[in-house]
């Protein structure tokens, strides 16, 4: 029986530089619109990033944006503004609050970086639909509205395997959007250098992939909150060597904390996995209902999501096309169920969370009976949680609170 | 002083019940009031009114926990708490031990609540966002017909041919109560149809495992869903004396298990 407890966090030292790496991207961003210098792309998360770099564009990323405005709690005042123009409340709210935020000419980085009075106008539009259907009719408002090209792969749903079949489909595709994107760009694309970007993005892929299983430890010095946030420059900064440099800092000092045992929550007794987006408007109260609970929400889906063991700097179209369609989002539900029953067993999990995003069901992947199908395999409980990304209308505080208090009681009787 | 009393605060989003237990177990005090808007004060008169059919007084109270919506609202009995699936698993394992499936139907929302044969929590569900299936769904259709709360459960058993309600929303089921209305169907036939659609939103949360086991407010004054549940599930459903009460008692065995603290008396006395 828990009375009451002051969660317990401790800092990570490495966010003062992360912070910095961030603001010099915005404003890198944010200068190479202003100036003409360089032409503007807007990609999806795990789009073609590689590609748009090595072709010398300043790449913004709309779902990292609209991730602003959930954390900052003002998406659920900007997305009734696309909901009025026709965007449902019940599509990704990734994308209305994003959509809001333009139609009311704000965006979050104007206030966070100094100088920076509105996104980068973008030159060109790239998607990949392997994160979902809905990037792409976000991309597509957008090229209506500014007339800017709207480009993009086309990606196989629920793959088991990725096979020969799949990986050429979506080099073809990749190849396809290269004579595109060159001559937008103004220059041709340079062999060289896209191996060079492919390479610093498997670097970065890896050191990020060794930050989050220092949480392998027990007592894990690092949570998924932390992870939500620490994953920022693999996600806006793949294929630079500034996401690689603070990788190797944030290890560093992970790798420290993990040899002197210095917990993320402290008296961790119980060890959670989260499956699904992060509630980001909630995130620090989830992170200190978890730690008040002395539960550390050690390992999760969506951070690592962006490991990307395929990238090879040898062949680099085929193993972008590779890392891109080994995408957990992408994959069917029996692979789904092999990886999450990997992952409890290697991160010593006790219990797994679902959040059943109200708008994302891509990400949510609790509605299909594989809470159950999972809890039989490998024995251990599940809770599930209704909520969502962004909007905070679909969000119940006492609920959520109530089922985790109650998933924790479970699994201290279990004990 | 005299025997020591142990006792659980259920602190409902709709009511705030109390049970009083002895040290062998026995319930010997309990109240029920609605819970307002003021907690505290409700919890301190059921308190009361419980103690005192408990022929004790708060000095008797050896130990207290509190549950549901409002357990952080009673700092002035008790600084320890369980969730209402908690406790709601502890008090029908006392009266049910063994393996149960435990259905909850609250004012404001419902649980299905599995426990193993030894009584432990298998697995929990609470219902979703929205109202259907809970008292809170009851009292908007009761205003809707236009009738009491209190005389839904002799409605429902008068029914002849139930009218089925086919929404799990509340304002839709409510639109097809107005329907139904217009098209001259009983009242009787209507209040059957909202309890089967309670049944149905409840059922629906989960599948029932072992025996099944209804508890919560609704169940308490409606005891023909109790039946109705009985004859769609195909088996007998288990009710504790006091369905209303699981969750407060299984809060006083908490607190008589002595996993919480110890109630500190001038807090106590305090209590206005």
């Amino acid at each position: 029986m828990k009375a009451e407890t002051k969660p317990s966090r401790k800092k990570i030292e490495a966010t003062s530089l992360m912070n910095r790496i961030m603001a010099d991207y915005f404003l890198d961003l944010d200068q190479a619109s202003a100036s003409g210098s360089r032409k503007v792309a807007w990609c999806t998360s795990v789009g073609p990033a590689e590609l748009l770099r090595a072709l010398g564009f300043a790449v913004h990323f709309p779902e990292n944006h609209a991730a602003m405005l959930g954390a900052t709690r003002l998406a659920t005042d900007l997305i009734p503004e696309a909901n009025a123009i026709g965007y449902s409340p019940d599509i990704c709210s990734y994308l209305t609050s994003d959509l809001g935020a333009y139609l009311k000419g704000f965006t979050p980085l104007a206030k966070a970086y100094p100088g920076i009075a509105a996104l980068p106008k973008p030159d060109v539009l790239v998607y990949n639909t392997n994160q979902c259907r809905d990037v792409q009719d976000w991309f597509a408002w957008y090229a209506r509205e500014l007339g800017v090209p709207c480009i993009g792969i086309t990606s196989p749903k629920n793959v088991n395997e990725v096979t020969d079949a799949h990986v050429e489909d979506v080099t073809r595709q990749l190849e396809a959007l290269v004579p595109v994107l060159a001559e937008i760009s103004g220059a041709p694309l340079d062999l060289a250098r896209l191996r060079e970007v492919v390479a610093l993005s498997r670097a970065c892929t890896e050191l990020w992939k060794q930050v989050l299983e220092t949480a392998t430890a027990v007592p894990a010095p690092l949570t998924f909150f932390d992870g939500t946030i620490h994953m920022g420059p693999a996600v806006v900064l793949r294929g630079t060597p500034q996401a690689v440099e603070y990788y190797r800092v944030l290890l560093a000092e992970l790798e420290q904390r993990k040899t002197t045992r210095e917990a993320a929550v402290a008296g961790e007794e119980y060890r959670i996995y989260w499956d699904g987006m992060p509630v980001w408007g909630r995130l620090r109260q989830h992170s200190e209902l978890f730690a008040g609970l002395r539960a550390s929400v050690v390992a999760s889906t969506y951070c690592s999501s962006w490991i990307f063991p395929s990238f090879d700097a040898q062949e680099p179209l085929r193993s972008m096309a590779k890392a891109y369609l080994e995408l957990f989002i992408v994959r069917s539900d029996a692979y789904k169920e092999r990886y999450l029953a990997e992952m409890m067993e290697k991160f010593r999990i006790d219990g797994i969370v679902y959040h059943d995003a109200k708008t994302c069901p891509y990400n949510s992947n609790s509605r299909y009976g594989m809470p159950q199908r999972l809890e039989a395999e490998t024995g251990l409980p599940h809770l599930v949680i209704s909520g969502d990304l962004n909007d905070m209308r679909c969000v119940s505080d006492e609920q959520t609170k109530t089922n985790v208090e109650a998933f924790i009681e479970q699994l201290e009787e279990g004990k | 002083m005299s025997k020591p009393v142990f006792v659980g605060l259920d602190i409902g989003a709709s009511r705030t019940k109390v049970a009083v237990m002895d040290a062998d177990l026995s319930l010997i005090g309990y109240a029920v009031k609605k819970s307002g808007t003021d907690f505290g004060r409700t919890a301190s008169v059921c308190l009361d009114i419980s103690l005192k059919m408990a022929g004790a007084t708060r000095s008797h109270v050896e130990r207290a926990v509190a549950t549901g919506y409002g357990r952080a609202n009673v700092p002035f009995v008790t600084k320890t708490s369980k969730t209402e699936i908690g406790c709601l698993a502890r008090g029908c394992n006392h009266f049910f031990p063994g393996a149960l499936s435990i259905i909850d139907i609250g004012g404001q929302d419902n649980k299905i609540v599995k426990l193993d044969a030894a009584g432990r929590r298998s697995s929990f569900k609470m219902n979703r966002k929205c109202a259907a299936g809970t008292g809170a769904f009851l009292e908007e259709m009761a205003g809707r017909l236009d009738i009491p709360l209190e005389e839904m459960n002799d409605l429902a058993r008068q029914s002849e041919e139930m009218v089925k309600l086919g929404s799990y929303c509340t304002v839709f089921s409510g639109t097809e109560v107005l329907e139904s209305i217009r098209h001259g169907k009983k009242v009787s036939d209507i209040v059957k149809g909202i309890f089967y659609s309670v049944i149905k939103r409840v059922l629906e949360m989960d599948s029932l495992t072992d025996r099944v086991v209804m508890t919560g407010g609704v169940v308490a004054h409606n005891p023909y869903l109790v039946r109705m549940t009985e004859e769609l599930i195909g088996r007998e459903v288990l009710l504790p004396k006091l369905p209303q009460l699981a969750g407060a008692v299984g809060a006083a065995l908490y607190a008589k298990a002595g996993e919480a603290a110890a109630v500190p008396q001038p807090l106590l006395r305090r209590v206005k």
